[in-house]
């Protein structure tokens, strides 16, 4: 078979060059190995601001107050036509007593406080969450319309500072991420010129002697390979180490409990195998480019 | 169908230099052709232009077959493997020995392994150079290394044999010796020469079609001519 006595020499070949070129392949290894722990660094930000955001926009709810003098019937008429609201996602009864209950828990103070006073001063509620963040303000006003809301309330400003504010840190790294990958392709591309400008004669004779542009172009897109791959063995390990550790370090969380880390697993797997795809594939992309001006002659 | 045939062919490289202007020729299987002309006349244009280095500007060249001026970048290995070309400068691997180097050439267009050798060593033999095998390119004479660069052109029997100054950095005596295998092989093996060339004594002695060129344009194409016949006019 053809084919396999092409790959079987452009793996030989390939292995061969790698050796041969020893220096510039360690060059590339490295040049590799830096942006790839960039990378690596990166997507594990950028998952944990996502993750992070995804967290707080479920928590953002709206507490819909309703008034003294509403009954039942009242509140089963109200509860449906949130449910049939387009932007609403969960909506959730307590009542005066359920609260008091909950705000006893809560703190001691409170607690204190409620007992001190005869009649429950608070009111029944409504919680509302959500599909759309965004619209958040939307929805609140809507619902403010209705009767028998007292009020409608969703921690406004801050919600919105919060959403806005990790929607640029989940840009900004995605941006990052995509920018540092092209540095890498343009590294590894460059570093497999040079060694590719040794065998500029041994391309130009395979050229004239009859072989396809594939199977000049083979053993050097193994040789980007196998470059990506070891490039990518150091920033593999220090992410999978290096997460997992901090994880402990932090015991899960930034500043508040609120703030959680990603679980270091499968999480870091799955980053591991996307920096070995990143490395093996931006390194045969850059050597077939880097040999494609020698298939000239 | 002529082997090779070159109909109305103009190249005018990017810089505006006509190299090859209004040229039509054809060249039979089995014929020994020498192209002359004085330097920069367009002989090297019109070989580059049979192995498709260069792409003609205007007009056809069909070579077996193919028409080379429409042949695309990816494409070009299926015409040079009906090809064999020879260098001025040998352009053999100086990593590789004698053997490896002729192999090479098979290797590239996919031969399995245990072909490859009886090949080699068979178009080693043809140029008389079986004993070397295991040398260097390092460790051989000028006409040595054009041997090697002889058998690795013929090493896939091709119908053609393109040279481009074989001759050029050799001796008088080593490029008789060499202008005896090319000889050899255009006569027992019916391949078909085309050679480039700018030494007289060769031309004169070998006695066969001389094609010349002057300024890019075909002024001459004789059977058995000779370099001296045109220096006459």
């Amino acid at each position: 078979m053809k084919i396999f006595r092409f790959l079987k020499r452009g793996i030989r070949d390939s292995f061969k060059s790698v050796f041969r070129n020893f220096s510039l392949s360690m060059a590339a290894i490295a040049c590799t190995t830096i942006t790839l722990i960039l990378v690596a660094v990166s997507i594990i930000v950028t998952y944990n601001v996502k993750n992070i955001t995804d967290k707080l926009e479920s928590e953002l709810t709206i507490v819909v107050y309703l008034k003294k003098d509403v009954d039942d019937e009242k509140i089963e008429t109200l509860n449906k036509a949130f449910v049939q609201m387009k932007n609403v996602e969960e909506v959730t009864f307590k009542d005066a007593d359920e609260w008091k209950l909950d705000m006893k828990e809560f703190s001691d103070t409170y607690s204190a406080a409620l007992d001190y006073l005869d009649e429950n001063p608070l009111l029944d509620a409504f919680v509302v969450k959500v599909k759309d963040v965004t619209d958040l303000k939307g929805t609140t006003e809507e619902i403010r319309e209705f009767e028998y809301v007292d009020s409608a309330n969703y921690g406004e400003g801050m919600a919105e500072s919060i959403i806005s504010m990790m929607s640029v840190i989940q840009k900004l790294t995605i941006i990052i991420v995509i920018a540092l990958v092209f540095v890498t392709a343009f590294l590894i591309s460059n570093t497999i010129k040079l060694t590719i400008f040794s065998r500029k004669s041994e391309i130009e004779i395979m050229r004239l002697v009859g072989a396809s542009n594939i199977t000049i172009k083979l053993p050097f897109i193994f040789e980007g390979f196998i470059l990506g791959v070891i490039g990518s063995i150091i920033p593999i390990l220090i992410t999978i180490y290096g997460y997992v550790f901090a994880y402990d370090h932090f015991k899960g969380y930034v500043i508040t409990p609120l703030i959680t880390l990603v679980k270091p697993f499968n999480f870091i797997l799955y980053v591991a195998a996307i920096i070995l795809a990143i490395g093996s594939i931006i390194g045969m992309f850059g050597s077939s480019r880097a040999v494609k001006k020698y298939l000239k002659i | 169908m002529k082997l090779i045939s070159i109909e109305k062919c103009f190249k005018t490289y990017k810089n505006g230099v006509t190299a090859i202007a209004d040229l039509s020729l054809e060249i039979d299987k089995g014929e020994f052709v020498f192209i002359i002309g004085t330097t920069g006349c367009g002989k090297s244009t019109l070989i580059k232009m049979l192995y498709r280095e260069e792409k003609p500007t205007k007009g056809k060249i069909i070579i077996g077959g193919i028409n080379v001026a429409k042949l695309r970048n990816s494409r070009v290995f299926k015409l040079r493997r009906k090809l064999g070309i020879v260098f001025q400068d040998f352009k053999l691997l100086p990593k590789l020995t004698v053997y490896e180097n002729v192999a090479f050439a098979l290797e590239s267009i996919g031969m399995k392994d245990r072909d490859i050798r009886p090949k080699v060593l068979e178009a080693l033999d043809k140029v008389g150079l079986k004993d070397r095998v295991r040398s260097y390119p390092r460790e051989l004479s000028g006409g040595e290394q054009q041997r090697v660069c002889i058998a690795r052109a013929i090493v896939n029997e091709p119908k053609i044999l393109i040279c481009d100054e074989p001759t050029g950095n050799l001796d008088p005596k080593t490029s008789k010796e060499i202008m005896d295998i090319l000889d050899k092989l255009n006569k027992d093996y019916d391949t078909t020469v085309v050679m480039v060339t700018h030494d007289k004594d060769i031309v004169n002695k070998m006695k066969k079609r001389v094609i010349s060129l002057d300024n890019g344009v075909l002024v001459e194409d004789m059977m058995k001519g000779s370099y001296k016949v045109r220096e006459n006019i």
